[in-house]
């Protein structure tokens, strides 16, 4: 079941489209900010209130990379993996990462802190490489320490 | 040298709404809706010659001049810009989005006077956060100033500005799998014609947009066609963002005159290679342009010079290939970003990228064949304009064509040793 504060803010969103569907984009991410991903039962209820078909409102998520299907752990690491990145150091920084969450890309910590991901470009490949943890932009990671970064977020509760 | 896009920005964030119009931000507004018709707007922007700066080059007025005008016409019409600034190796849009948010509100409503507009989107991507706060704070400012919502100015002229926040795919930056995108379908392409300039979003006439180029609106407005000509001397008329990326002394974005030549912008901007490092390659518009040597460093950056060098201008944004970077790990970087963004839709481009990402991935590890090269290169051509829906797949046979062209020895070499010489 959708919570009353999901409807609440996918109803807010139904104005800026001239028809509920289109909205569907935001009603996902809505529920996402919510509960971490959109599992099958709330994908159902979105669709029931976007007036789509289950199948239909899936097609469009799976559509995009950022709307997640599957679990996640507490904080999302999305690490650069496009050409800028990849000339100045991406395999680097991902074995680094790699090493230091023991879990490879796709993969979530066994204390449910960290999930790695891949991501294309972030646009800011003056400053690469770089790598985004909870929607926070880190670049310039050539030389740097990782560590104290992902310590920062060990400690941060969501 | 003057810098119309980026000479009143501050380095520290965002300029606020009175800083924009001290700098004369939302005079050109003032200018179209007190004297002039949509008609005449258009002309004007025709007449400065600006070509879309998103990376097809397609001249910005003409595109305008296709939506149908007057009482007949179909409502509501759209204007988007396109902020998806997904390209590999592209981040100019970025600084035009956080430091001068209102820059590109103002070309935004410019060009919806210009074409009757009621409703106007910006497409942001998602991981644009700094962006997306920057912008619903600047758009708040405009409408409370009176710039945005009914009776503009006291004119009769109104419009609805809305931020739609894309989900993270590359497809959906085209231009109608952007259209399908906000209509809250799968971003595939659309079939052309009908043109969204007369069937769009909804069915209805719509104008897509690229941030840089309904940034130069206002600038041109205000003050008129010749200046903004006379801003460069190539045949292409105003700035152009630039960019460089890779192993380059100092990787930045510069506002220079379009058409300025290649090495001007890496020795003279970006300071030239870093210590130890040799030039092999640039891509000078981003991932799907074709790569260019040293051959072509007096290459003038504006659209037609490119094209005759072998290559596209693109969004402006170089890429550079040093000598300590495999060409065959590059291309296949680059091609694991095509497979994995096309959206499936027409068959050369799904099944092919696929295809290419494998044989690429076979050679970089050691186990290609000779045969291999042949069939990258005609798949490369069955990915050639004509063959599918839009530009994407066009796009990702570029780096792949011209690397087999300029890079072959380095492909051979993998297949001979079977290995990658840089591992």
């Amino acid at each position: 079941m959708l919570t009353e504060q999901e409807i609440k803010e996918i109803q807010a969103e139904f104005g800026n489209y001239e028809t509920r569907r289109a909205a569907c984009l935001d009603a996902l991410r809505i529920v996402q900010q919510h509960r971490g991903w959109v599992d099958d039962e709330a994908l159902g209820d979105l669709a029931a209130l976007l007036g789509m078909s289950p199948e239909e409102l899936d097609s469009v998520a799976t559509f995009y990379n950022r709307i997640l299907r599957k679990p996640v752990g507490r904080h999302v690491i999305l690490v650069c993996n496009s050409v800028s990145c990849w000339l100045t150091g991406y395999d680097q920084l991902r074995q680094r990462l790699v090493r230091s969450l023991g879990v490879e890309l796709g993969e979530t910590t066994s204390d449910g802190q960290f999930t790695l991901l891949p991501i294309v470009c972030l646009g800011t490949c003056d400053r690469a490489p770089a790598m985004m943890v909870d929607g926070d932009l880190y670049r310039d990671l050539e030389d740097l320490d990782i560590e104290p970064i992902l310590a920062e977020y060990r400690d941060r509760r969501t | 040298m003057e810098r119309p896009l980026t000479e009143a920005m501050r380095p520290d964030g965002p300029l606020t709404l009175a800083q924009y119009e001290k700098a004369s931000g939302y005079q050109a507004l003032r200018k179209a809706l007190q004297g002039m018709s949509p008609q005449q707007v258009t002309q004007v922007v025709k007449d400065s010659n600006l070509r879309g700066r998103g990376g097809a080059g397609f001249l910005t007025g003409f595109k305008w001049g296709f939506v149908p005008l007057g009482e007949g016409a179909p409502r509501p019409k759209y204007i988007i810009a396109n902020a998806d600034e997904m390209e590999p190796g592209t981040f100019k849009d970025r600084l035009l989005l956080e430091r001068n948010p209102h820059q590109l509100i103002e070309g935004l409503i410019l060009g919806a006077y210009a074409i009757q507009a009621d409703i106007a989107f910006i497409f942001l991507r998602c991981e644009y956060k700094e962006a997306e706060q920057i912008l619903r704070l600047a758009m708040q400012e405009a409408q409370r100033a009176g710039y945005l919502g009914k009776n503009i100015l006291g004119s009769d002229f109104s419009l609805e500005m809305r931020l739609h926040v894309s989900a993270g795919r590359y497809m959906a930056g085209e231009e109608t799998g952007l259209l399908n995108a906000l209509e809250g379908k799968r971003a595939n392409p659309r079939s052309k014609p009908p043109f969204p300039q007369v069937s769009g979003l909804w069915g209805k006439p719509t104008i897509i947009n690229n941030v840089e180029t309904l940034s130069n609106v206002p600038h041109i407005v205000l003050r008129g066609p010749d200046w903004f000509r006379a801003l460069s001397s190539s045949r292409d008329a105003g700035t152009k963002l630039y960019g460089v990326s890779g192993r380059v002394r100092r990787p930045g974005l510069w506002e220079l005159p379009i058409g300025t030549p290649i090495r001007e912008i890496l020795e003279g901007q970006a300071g030239g290679m870093r210590e130890g490092y040799r030039l092999r390659g640039i891509l000078p518009g981003g991932a799907s342009t074709d790569f260019l040597t040293d051959a072509h460093l007096d290459v003038k950056l504006d659209f037609d010079s490119v094209q005759q060098a072998g290559s596209r201008l693109g969004t402006g944004t170089m890429i550079v290939l040093d000598d300590h970077s495999c060409p065959v790990g590059m291309v296949l970087n680059l091609e694991h970003f095509f497979a994995q963004e096309s959206c499936g839709w027409c068959t050369p481009c799904w099944g092919g990228l696929q295809y290419i990402e494998q044989l690429l991935a076979g050679i970089e590890a050691g186990e290609g064949r000779p045969e291999d090269l042949e069939q990258l290169e005609a798949h490369a051509r069955f990915l050639a304009p004509g063959h599918t829906y839009c530009a994407f797949a066009p796009g990702a046979a570029e780096p792949l064509q011209s690397a087999l062209k300029y890079f072959r020895e380095d492909f051979e070499r993998h297949i001979r040793e079977k290995r990658c010489p840089w591992r």
